[in-house]
């Protein structure tokens, strides 16, 4: 196939990577984005199968069809609770077969080049594979907490800033030789050391992140992983590649802005790490405050009286799985004519619209699931909001306290509701460990123990 | 212990001190709990709803008072005609009391019950702080009185309270005004807006503009300069005369405007302000509606008489003293359940065996006579004292405030201006030395970010774990890379680098669309 045919298939499949984005708009319009992105890649991969000879095409095909085989089978088994250790899975494979690429791109280079164009060849190689390095070892790091197999706590080394730029500066260091050197030997040298350190740096930096602030840290791998695609484009001179990582780029990039501002925190203090281990002293609570208690069953009966009720779900939700009880429970209710909506904050759980999925999953009508800013005026003539698993993220202090260290965060403000019940294990903090005062409010009551427990009894309590 | 509910012998008291879904909690307390005959039947509970949860029902009167061991009742104990004696004389030396007593009106009461030994909590007595709100009687029953004025002002009333047009004619709605906005005052404003009436409110306390205005009414605001009527505990204080001038000058003019006023103001340990006089009651247009929810202690009115409905100038004056007994439904279950919550204070255990802890506020403020101590009045509580903020975190005076903004903004305009400086050394530095070829290359990556930027925006947010999933897997698209590299290797080593990842890049296309097509087709309506 002529050159001129590939690189028509491959603007084709640019603007079908476009569109697929684009689709995702609107849930009705989704799906056909997702088969535009399909046909996209079966595109570029056609074209480039005709593109090269006949000898290599074996070992391609049995490689694509294997690595897809596998990849579908995954997908179809995963849990949608396991979606956010499934996507760093994902992302940690772009780097890797970023790593991989530029090595083999340094040591192989398809296009001889001479200067200046070989000068910014090697860059383009060596920031390949630096960011992919980075991506790999954070994904696989990112993923293993998500998954539980590593403690999700923030691990803060000392000096640890000092380590992390320490990093930095000698892979710069190493980059100027690999540039100045001429020998293959010793090039390559320089490009695997500066890859185990950008692995290293990769750990340090995702073990520094604590568990809630993983949609920062997934969306801002997304972000990577699409910028060591973008830089292996450039190396190969492939201008699908280039426009598809500055896609997957702009998409983490922008999604890692959102996530940052919904938890009113700078993206450098998110990435730096370390949150919520500083003592808070502020808004200690008073020997006065009390909670109140109650039970399922006067939550039941509150259901039953209401005609409004906002479902505020968090990360406990997805913990207790009490997904299909609050489909349940709202299915109900909404028979009943009640009027049941969702309210989810942009950081609830632990992947950028990971509360939307799970509903989804239970089959919650998407229509009645609404954002922060959508709902967040509608709380006042609202009867019941049922706090499920949430904390920090409908915490008044971050509203009314400036002291607070999470004082200008925008938060759901569930307690300007007649009611408010909070489904909650304990009294324990939330993950920026700040004292609730919500709790004590007198509209809130509190319906200790299991989310799931709690819903379900509430649910065989509207049954009957 | 026995626990015992005796049939309330007030003339007119409807209510009772525990009802079948309390004694259900209260026996969970571990009490056992006897409830005299007919106690609960005025407020529509029967004996054999009370037995169906596990009570005992009594039928001799005083045998339920000599061998309860705790009793528990809402008016304070009196004379019983039927038997010829005081209730507190029928009551087992020893025993335990929780009622209305108001000790301050009753000192002989407090002598009768200590001589006999009688640990007496006055309900009445409750401090008012926010971990007592759950027991606070005097304002669950504020709030029935409040409602309950708005219904009786409205039954008395000859017009609708929310106005119409129909085809008989504009009918205009009603004017009503609240003097007094305490709890029973805004249960007022909000029954009477909710009705469709237009509400106006007073209050001397400032404070309360929020809670009124939030309640749907107008804020009767006097132009008084700060003073404001705000005392301890949340009560209302003793005015200037000025101000009372202007005040009276205030209903003397809404008096001629106004269709209904409810009237529940009161300072505490003094008896009701005179507010509206006999010239205002005359200035009212006929047919209007007072309602003194302050008639039991004298009246806010000059004309109303207590416990009665009188009629004068053509204005109908409502003195009912009993308001939440005419709600005794809703008032026995909102009082049984503060008790319930007091007893369940002093049952931590929940062994069924009180336990008087005096060094508790809420207990210390509630008990007026221990064994044979009166222990009222209780030490005057610590004023609440608003909290001072740690040393250290004190807001910040204006200036450093103002300095601070001047120098962060200053610093984000030298940090912009340097990353500004930085993007133009750079595109400079590409722009002169880099040959042709990247540069083709760099124009489509620039367009292609601002694309994704563009495009980016506008995914709705439910939908960011699919983008995620669908980002993955077209990142996948670095497979190409490697299958170039792949068709081409040389050498082994870059043959099975190139081989692995098309192994794995082909995972993330397979996978990542996968999933994402299963998420997608989980959205429905």
């Amino acid at each position: 196939m002529s050159t001129g045919l590939v690189s028509v298939a491959y603007v084709v499949a640019s603007v079908l990577f476009i569109l697929s984005l684009g689709g995702l708009s609107h849930q009705e319009s989704a799906r056909r984005g997702n088969l535009y992105g399909v046909a996209g890649i079966i595109l570029a991969l056609a074209a480039t199968l005709a593109s090269v000879s006949d000898e290599g095409i074996t070992a391609i095909v049995i490689a694509v069809l294997a690595g897809a085989s596998i990849g579908i089978a995954i997908a179809n088994k995963v849990e949608m609770t396991q979606m956010p250790q499934l996507v760093a899975l994902l992302h940690s494979f772009v780097g890797l077969a970023a790593v991989l690429v530029g090595f083999a791109g340094y040591l192989e280079p398809l296009t001889s080049t001479t200067g200046t164009e070989h000068t910014i060849k090697l860059v383009e190689v060596y920031v390949g594979i630096f960011i992919g390095a980075v991506t790999f070892t954070g994904s696989l790091v990112a993923c293993g907490k998500l998954d539980g197999r590593i403690d999700s706590k923030a691990l803060t080394l000392p000096g640890r800033h000092v380590m992390n730029l320490a990093a930095v500066v000698v892979s710069v260091i190493l980059g100027g030789w690999f540039l100045g050197t001429d020998s293959l030997a010793l090039g390559l040298l320089a490009l695997v050391l500066m890859t185990v350190i950008a692995a290293a740096l990769g750990i340090h930096l995702i073990m520094a992140i604590g568990g809630a602030d993983m949609p920062v840290v997934v969306s801002m791998l997304n972000s990577y992983s699409g910028w060591a695609a973008a830089s292996i484009g450039f190396m190969l001179g492939n201008d699908l590649l280039i426009v598809t990582g500055a896609l997957v780029g702009s998409s983490g990039a922008i999604l890692s802005y959102i996530m940052c501002k919904a938890m009113n925190r700078s993206f450098i203090s998110v990435i730096l790490g370390g949150f919520g281990q500083t003592t808070s002293s502020a808004a200690v609570a008073g020997a006065d405050q009390s909670v109140q208690e109650t039970s399922s069953d006067e939550v039941c009966e509150e259901l039953r009286n209401a005609e409004s009720v906002i479902i505020v779900p968090g990360y406990g939700m997805a913990v207790a799985q009490a997904q299909s009880g609050v489909s349940d429970l709202t299915r109900l209710l909404r028979e009943r004519g009640v009027n049941v909506r969702f309210g989810i904050h942009p950081v609830a759980g632990r992947l950028p619209g990971h509360m939307n999925v799970l509903l989804a999953e239970a089959h919650v009508p998407y229509d009645i699931v609404l954002e922060m800013d959508e709902i967040n005026g509608d709380f006042p003539e609202t009867d019941v909001v049922l706090v499920i698993g949430a904390n920090d993220t409908v915490n008044p202090a971050a509203a009314e306290d400036p002291g607070s260290p999470i004082a200008g965060m925008p938060v759901l403000e569930v307690w300007k509701a007649r009611q408010v019940v909070v489904l909650k294990r304990g009294m324990a903090t939330g993950y920026s460990g700040v004292e609730n005062p919500l709790f004590f409010k007198d509209n809130a009551r509190m319906l200790f123990g299991d989310a799931k427990d709690s819903i379900d009894k509430m649910v065989s309590g509207l049954r009957a | 212990m026995k626990l015992g509910i005796p049939k309330e012998i007030f003339p007119d008291e409807r209510r009772v001190a525990a009802t079948p879904p309390s004694v259900h909690k209260l026996i969970a307390l571990g009490y056992d709990v006897v409830v005299e005959a007919g106690a609960g039947e005025a407020a529509h509970y029967r004996d054999e709803a009370y037995e169906a949860v596990g009570a005992a029902v009594a039928v001799d009167t005083r045998a339920l008072w000599s061998e309860a061991d705790f009793i528990l009742k809402v008016r304070a104990p009196m004379d019983n005609p039927a038997l010829g004696k005081h209730e507190a004389d029928l009551m087992k030396p020893g025993a335990f009391l929780v009622s209305y007593i108001w000790p301050a009106q009753n000192p002989e009461l407090l002598q009768k019950l200590a001589a006999r030994n009688i640990t007496s909590f006055a309900i009445d007595s409750l401090p008012r702080i926010s971990r007592a709100q759950k027991m606070d009687a005097l304002s669950a029953m504020a709030n029935i009185a409040g409602y309950r004025a708005v219904i009786e002002a409205a039954n008395r009333f000859g017009r609708f309270f929310t106005g119409q047009v129909t085809a008989a004619g504009k009918v205009p709605p009603a004017k009503v005004m609240v003097i007094g906005a305490g709890v029973a005052g805004l249960a007022a404003v909000g029954a009477a807006n909710s009705m469709g009436a237009v509400v106006r409110a007073f209050d001397t306390r400032l404070e309360v503009k929020e809670q009124i205005e939030s309640m749907g009414a107008e804020f009767l605001q006097l132009d008084f300069g700060d003073e404001d009527g705000s005392g301890s505990g949340g009560y209302a204080k003793q005015m200037s005369d000025e101000f009372i001038k202007a005040e009276m000058a205030l209903f003397a003019e809404q008096a001629r405007e106004v269709d209904i006023i409810i009237t529940t103001a009161l300072i505490p340990g003094k008896p009701a302000p005179k507010l509206i006089t006999a010239d205002m009651v005359k200035s009212m247009k006929p047919g209007s509606v007072i309602v003194d929810l302050a008639s039991e202690r004298g009246g806010n009115c000059e004309l109303t008489e207590p416990g009665k409905v009188v009629e004068q100038h053509g204005v109908t004056l409502i003195g009912y003293t009993d308001l939440p007994s005419r709600m005794a439904k809703v008032a026995s279950d909102l009082y049984a359940t503060n008790l319930f919550h007091l007893l369940t204070e002093l049952t931590p255990d929940k062994n069924g065996q009180p336990a008087v802890n005096m060094d508790d506020d809420v207990i210390r403020g509630l008990t007026v006579v221990l064994g044979h101590d009166v222990t009222w009045p209780p030490p005057q509580p610590q004023a609440p004292v608003s909290p001072k903020p740690a040393p250290g975190t004190e807001e910040p005076s204006a200036e450093q405030q103002a300095a601070a903004r001047r120098q962060s903004e200053r610093r984000s305009l030298i940090g912009k201006g340097a990353l500004l400086v930085a993007t133009v050394a750079a595109l400079y530095a590409v722009g002169a030395h880099a040959p042709e070829s990247f540069l083709r290359h760099f124009t489509v990556f620039v367009l292609a970010c601002f694309i994704g930027w563009q495009v980016i925006w506008n995914v709705t947010a439910s939908l960011h774990t699919p983008l995620m999933s669908v980002t993955n897997a077209i990142s996948g698209i670095i497979v190409i890379g490697a299958m170039l590299h792949l068709a081409r290797a040389e050498s082994i080593a870059v043959g099975i680098m190139a081989f692995v990842a098309v192994l794995i890049a082909s995972i993330n296309v397979g996978g990542g669309f996968r999933v994402t097509h299963r998420m997608l087709r989980m959205f429905r309506k």
